[in-house]
């Protein structure tokens, strides 16, 4: 598992906000071409890579989203400073003293605010408005901003990743290169059906790339890799700590954009206790993820979710904890391994078929 | 009829979690029409073949109702929502779970002003006092429904979750009649509606029809100081125009109009500005698929004590009939 935290750690310290996944696609691609039979990138950015199987079972599509939270620049000010967009859901206080960089050529960036000597009462009282916030790239005027970047620019943290603690690492975009790393695993191993592996974009601003991956897939049956919410520190009572860090991965029962295939949830418990992996639920029902998406595509798709949890997801430094990376592996690896070649895609006697 | 709908009412389903329904209308249905299947979403596909145009009826099946989330050590659940719950209409109500499990929903007593209450303020009581006994009584991820039972009174049913097993009783009632035409109808029984009509749009997917209609309940205009719509209970289905998730096409509608019309069937309009159907999702399914709505009227939705009236029941099988030949 080495490998893979490296792997990992690459990963977030490429940039790829939402519709800018390319640097991110372009590394993956590097290192699975060899594991893979065959891949492509559709219209709109997915990366599908394709693992035909030993025998005949159900069309397996796993997912991760490649694209990760940001800012689009908006406008250049004329004393050179830049505002901004969000790109997927970011809120002002994580914002404020943050280093940035923009572009293809990653010009450095901060952002700014007013500091606590000039701030009124109220202002110190009350949350950042994002519109008040700019980016400073150190330029004198609009001109000379304009010579380093352009309006529509992305904008990503930059913030390398750190391994701290007890087997922990901190990092941008762990949502969702964590999901990518694990699914890059999987790829060097082949299973008894075919497994289209898909490496999605736009999820951040509405599950977009999922939409269209599962749409040339038709799968029966898809697993979506993710990094979820984890909310697990001091004054949070234990029904509303989303998920715990290091108790194991995360599974989905229900969330706003899915209720998980029952079915499939179950037999990923099982597979989790006869191999003795830990694993927790998701407790709280906010948030979405692509599964939402893939299941209602065409005729329907059986899905599940494994996540890792990520404590101050949606920031630079979202921390996960190691073995909870493992462990995810680990248990969609088996997982995958036990669909073998006969699984009921029906619920109930009399249905359609079986594969 | 009333036998059936209280059936289907007594049927256990959630939305994810509709089998019983689907197996209850499976057995009803088994020899009556040509052909049964049920898709990865768990919707129920029941056809009715025909060489003329291809009509597709749409009751969803689920409920709302609530999700284990968390169990405490003292054996208290929290919850999260299945579709849409208000916390005051569901302080007090009586649950029950798959297995048979019973609780109560009640409140955090320390909450200054009960406007102010939320659902993660909020637990399901099971009589259990500890986190072991209460385990073993429901897991995490176990969903539970209002406990409540249907009467007759008057000519009007009380019942929880007539929306929407009063969708379902109408259309298979109707398939049972089984309506004498050419056209090939797909009386389809779908999942997750509550939660974002998700079952029917792989259904219309599977099916592609010429026209769709979803059966389901709306909301009546005639309780104390209600928000204004011109919906009565007891003066006819309603032939929807618009709801939140749908403007109904005019092929559609108006072929409803002129059946209604012509075989003097009582009707209202339905003009919903908020709540959708699965006539949301079909009618953008695939290529684009006509559709609308035929809707019963129904007092108190959401609550455990929706109340509908049997003549808008009766009149509703028979106008989707009259649609369908």
């Amino acid at each position: 598992m080495k490998e893979a935290l490296n792997n990992l750690k690459k990963l977030t310290a490429l940039d790829g906000i939402s519709g800018e996944e390319k640097p991110v696609r372009e590394y993956i691609i590097s290192i699975i071409k060899d594991y893979v039979d065959n891949y492509y990138v559709d219209n709109m950015g997915n990366l599908i890579t394709y693992k035909k199987g030993r025998g005949n079972g159900p069309k397996v599509m796993v997912d991760a989203h490649m694209d990760e939270v940001g800012l689009m620049v908006t406008h250049i000010t004329s004393e050179g400073l830049l505002k901004f967009q969000t790109v997927g859901g970011i809120e002002g206080r994580v914002l404020v003293g943050k280093r940035v960089r923009i572009g293809e050529t990653c010009v450095p960036g901060v952002i700014g605010y007013k500091p606590i000597h000039l701030q009124e009462k109220k202002e110190r009282a009350s949350a950042v408005d994002i519109k008040q916030l700019t980016i400073d790239i150190g330029s004198k005027d609009r001109e000379r901003a304009e010579e380093k970047v352009q309006v529509g620019d992305m904008v990503a943290f930059s913030y390398d990743p750190v391994e701290f603690g007890d087997n922990k690492l901190m990092a941008k975009a762990l949502d969702n290169r964590v999901g990518c790393a694990v699914l890059i695993e999987l790829l060097k191993h082949s299973y008894e059906f075919d497994l289209y592996g898909c490496f999605t974009v736009q999820e951040e601003v509405g599950l977009k790339g999922a939409k269209t991956a599962s749409y040339q897939i038709m799968p029966d049956i898809a697993l979506i890799l993710e990094g979820t919410t984890c909310y697990d520190v001091p004054d949070t009572k234990e029904h509303d700590m989303s998920t715990v860090s290091g108790d194991g991965p995360v599974l989905t029962l229900m969330d706003r954009t899915v209720i998980t295939d029952r079915d499939l949830v179950n037999k990923i418990i099982d597979v989790a206790k006869n191999n003795k992996i830990p694993y927790q639920f998701k407790r709280t029902i906010s948030g979405g993820t692509n599964a939402g998406r893939i299941q209602a595509n065409a005729e329907g798709v059986k899905v599940a979710v494994i996540a890792v949890p990520c404590r101050y997801i949606h920031t630079p430094v979202s921390v996960m904890d190691i073995s909870d990376f493992e462990n995810s592996y680990r248990l969609s690896k088996r997982f995958l391994e036990s669909l073998g070649v006969s699984i009921d895609l029906y619920r109930e006697e009399g249905g359609k078929e079986y594969v | 009829m009333f036998e059936l709908i209280n059936k289907l009412a007594g049927a256990y389903g959630p939305s994810g979690n509709e089998k019983q329904v689907s197996a209850l209308i499976r057995s009803i249905l088994k020899d009556k029409v040509d052909e049964i299947r049920e898709d990865a979403l768990g919707n129920l596909i029941c056809v009715k073949k025909g060489s003329g145009k291809k009509f597709m009826l749409a009751a969803h099946m689920d409920q709302i109702g609530v999700i284990v989330t968390f169990i405490d050590d003292k054996g208290f659940l929290r919850f999260g929502n299945i579709g849409g719950l208000r916390p005051q209409v569901i302080l007090g109500q009586r649950v029950v779970f798959e297995n048979g499990t019973t609780g109560v929903i009640w409140y955090e007593e320390n909450i200054d002003d009960i406007k102010k209450l939320k659902l993660d303020k909020m637990y399901i009581d099971i009589g259990a006092t500890s986190r072991e006994e209460a385990e073993g009584m429901v897991k995490l991820g176990d969903q539970a429904v209002y406990a409540a039972d249907t009467k007759l009174q008057n000519g009007k049913i009380i019942s929880k979750c007539m929306d929407n097993r009063i969708g379902c009783a109408i259309l298979v009632q109707m398939a049972l009649n089984s309506p004498k035409t050419e056209n090939e109808i797909y009386y389809v029984f779908t999942a997750q509606e509550e939660v974002g009509l998700r079952g029917a749009r792989t259904a219309a997917f599977g099916i592609v029809p010429d026209m769709a209609l979803a059966v389901d309940v709306t909301g009546t205009g005639d309780t104390p100081e209600s928000k204004p719509m011109a919906v009565r209970l007891g003066a006819g289905p309603t032939i929807k125009i618009k709801d939140a998730s749908v403007i109904s096409h005019p092929a559609v509608k108006d072929r409803l109009i002129e059946r209604a019309k012509s075989a003097n069937i009582p009707y209202q309009f339905e003009i919903m500005t908020f709540g959708g159907t699965d006539a949301g999702s079909i009618h953008i399914t695939a290529g684009g698929i006509p559709s609308g709505g035929v809707s019963v009227p129904t007092r108190h939705i959401h609550s455990s004590a929706e109340i509908v009236d049997m003549k808008d029941v009766e009149n509703a099988v028979e106008l989707l009939e009259h649609f369908v030949k």
